[in-house]
């Protein structure tokens, strides 16, 4: 046996195998569609989260906490604090919003203006806008410094204005689990549709088999078209697969991009990165092989020749 | 070439094929295996293949007890039967060509080589020029030849045929065991499994008799004249 002709037994393998998909066009699409379904839903899933984490990102660091003075405390007094807080271990910046301006704003934004007019006096407090340093914005610290500043008299609430965000994360690692949950479960299912295909290959070619094994065909060898089989299940799965989600992604640029500048933002919607491409197309492959894999192994041992 | 010391074969089902048979066929001999359906005449050719295992005793081939052949040395070990049927499995939807190559395919033999050898063994049987026909195309004589073809293409030095006239009329039958004859002239051990008695009258081959899994002749002693014609 030389290395030559052992490369062309796989390549007429896989030849084979190939040709009998296209021999029986409607059966291998059906077989590629559930394989790419099931390969796009948790991928898709994986695009969609890494997609809301890319949109959140800009408020990862954005752990600000908002001291409310309470209302009797005056402008000159709350410009005091502000410089205290500035003096403050952990504290990148301090921005004074003073009552007047905030209710500016508000009038300007909320679309309460009329009503306000109304009020005879400004109810809104003077607010301290704190940043935290870089090395004091994980939960503790921001924890630690609102504790602090509660603990002045002057204020009457503190509030963490990461609150959302962190619970947005929470949320995301929650669907990274069940992704995570999706793509284990999904991938069986490929394992079963890719390895039933096969059996039931394996069933058609029943007589081909035995004739095989009869003149000193290997189990290897009558395996060996069955597992291109099932790669090329797997990999065009996968392709295809590849090909809803960036028609997905295209789809959805347009109105994800209008809703994103609603809110002000650039945020482009990003399809499967280089990282998940390759993912998706090395996962459904050895899906696609070992599902066949199992069902050739399974099956082909149970076909002995009768004479 | 192939020894049979006392074997037995008890079926799953209780059926008992053969019942302590001892036989003894020598290298380069042809002989042919006779006795009505059913008598054990495939299960002594099953044995041979290891399409078997017997129940009891030894089957020796080529000096090899096929009792110590591990299944996944099997395929190896039959590389070097070659093996005949009556309804000649050949695949259909495969060109006279690819069924002939298939068990040089297997072992893995150059491509050059098995163009080559297909030929010879296609031109041997008097079909060449049919390689690219369908075995569909051909009459049920040429399809038996492509079987024989295919049994011969890797020169095993054993070849089998279980009742392989079976289909045939006189005319063909005698062409395909002249085949075999011819193959035997050249070194190849022939077994020929056939109830025709007639056709192993002409040809005065040495002829082991299966009867209730008892054999006749299995040693070629009691048939002193039969062996003396070869």
């Amino acid at each position: 046996m030389s290395i030559g002709s052992y490369g062309v037994r796989h390549a007429q393998a896989f030849l084979g195998a190939l040709g009998r998909m296209l021999r029986s066009p409607l059966a291998s699409v059906l077989t590629l569609l559930v394989v790419a379904v099931a390969l796009a839903l948790p991928m898709s899933l994986k695009v969609f989260v890494a997609n809301a984490r890319v949109a959140t990102g800009d408020f990862k660091d954005a752990v600000d906490l908002s001291v409310y003075l309470k209302t009797d405390v005056p402008l000159v007094k709350a410009q005091q604090l502000a410089a205290n807080a500035q003096q403050r271990a952990g504290v990148a910046d301090v921005t004074l919003i003073p009552a007047d301006k905030a209710l500016d704003e508000f009038r300007n934004y909320s679309g309460f203006g009329a009503a306000l007019e109304v009020l005879q006096q400004n109810p809104l407090p003077h607010v301290l806008h704190v940043h935290p340093a870089a090395d004091a914005s994980d939960p503790a610290a921001v924890e630690n410094l609102k504790r602090y500043f509660i603990a002045w008299p002057e204020v009457d609430l503190v509030q963490v204005d990461s609150d959302w965000v962190m619970r947005f994360n929470a949320i995301l690692d929650v669907m990274r689990q069940v992704l995570n949950i999706t793509a284990a479960l999904l991938g069986v299912g490929v394992l079963a549709v890719v390895g039933n295909t096969i059996r039931l290959e394996i069933l058609n070619r029943r007589a081909e088999i035995e004739v095989t094994k009869l003149v000193g065909g290997s189990n290897r060898f009558v395996r060996r078209p069955f597992l291109y089989t099932g790669l090329l299940y797997g990999l065009g799965g996968a392709l295809l697969a590849w090909g809803i989600i960036s028609l997905t992604v295209a789809l959805l640029a347009r109105p994800v991009g209008r809703l994103a500048q609603l809110y002000g933002s650039h945020y482009e919607l990003a399809g499967p990165g280089r990282e998940d491409t390759l993912l998706l197309l090395a996962g459904g492959t050895l899906l696609g092989l070992v599902g066949a894999w199992i069902a050739a192994t399974r099956h082909l041992k149970r076909i002995e020749p009768r004479a | 070439m192939i020894v049979f010391d006392r074997v037995a074969k008890r079926y799953p089902n209780g059926r008992e094929a053969l019942a302590g048979v001892t036989l003894r066929v020598h290298p380069g001999e042809m002989v042919f295996l006779t006795g009505k359906s059913g008598a054990g005449k495939s299960t002594v050719l099953k044995l041979i293949a290891l399409l078997e295992r017997p129940t009891r005793g030894t089957v020796l081939i080529n000096g090899r007890n096929t009792n110590t052949i591990k299944g996944r040395h099997i395929p190896t070990f039959r590389r070097h039967i070659g093996v005949v049927f009556q309804d000649h499995k050949l695949l259909a939807d495969r060109p006279v060509y690819d069924n002939v190559a298939l068990p040089l395919i297997v072992s893995d033999t150059p491509l050059r080589e098995i163009d080559k050898r297909v030929r010879a063994a296609l031109d041997q049987v008097g079909l060449l020029g049919k390689e690219r026909m369908s075995p569909l195309e051909l009459s049920v004589g040429e399809q038996q030849r492509v079987g024989i073809a295919r049994a011969v293409v890797s020169k095993p030095p054993l070849l089998i045929a279980d009742e392989p006239t079976g289909n045939l009329d006189p005319d063909l039958a005698l062409d395909v065991m002249r085949l075999f004859r011819r193959f035997q002239e050249v070194g190849v051990t022939v077994v020929v499994a056939t109830h025709d008695v007639h056709l192993v009258r002409e040809f005065g081959m040495r002829e082991i008799v299966i009867e209730n899994g008892h054999v006749h002749g299995g040693l070629g002693d009691d048939l002193p004249s039969v062996i003396a014609t070869r």
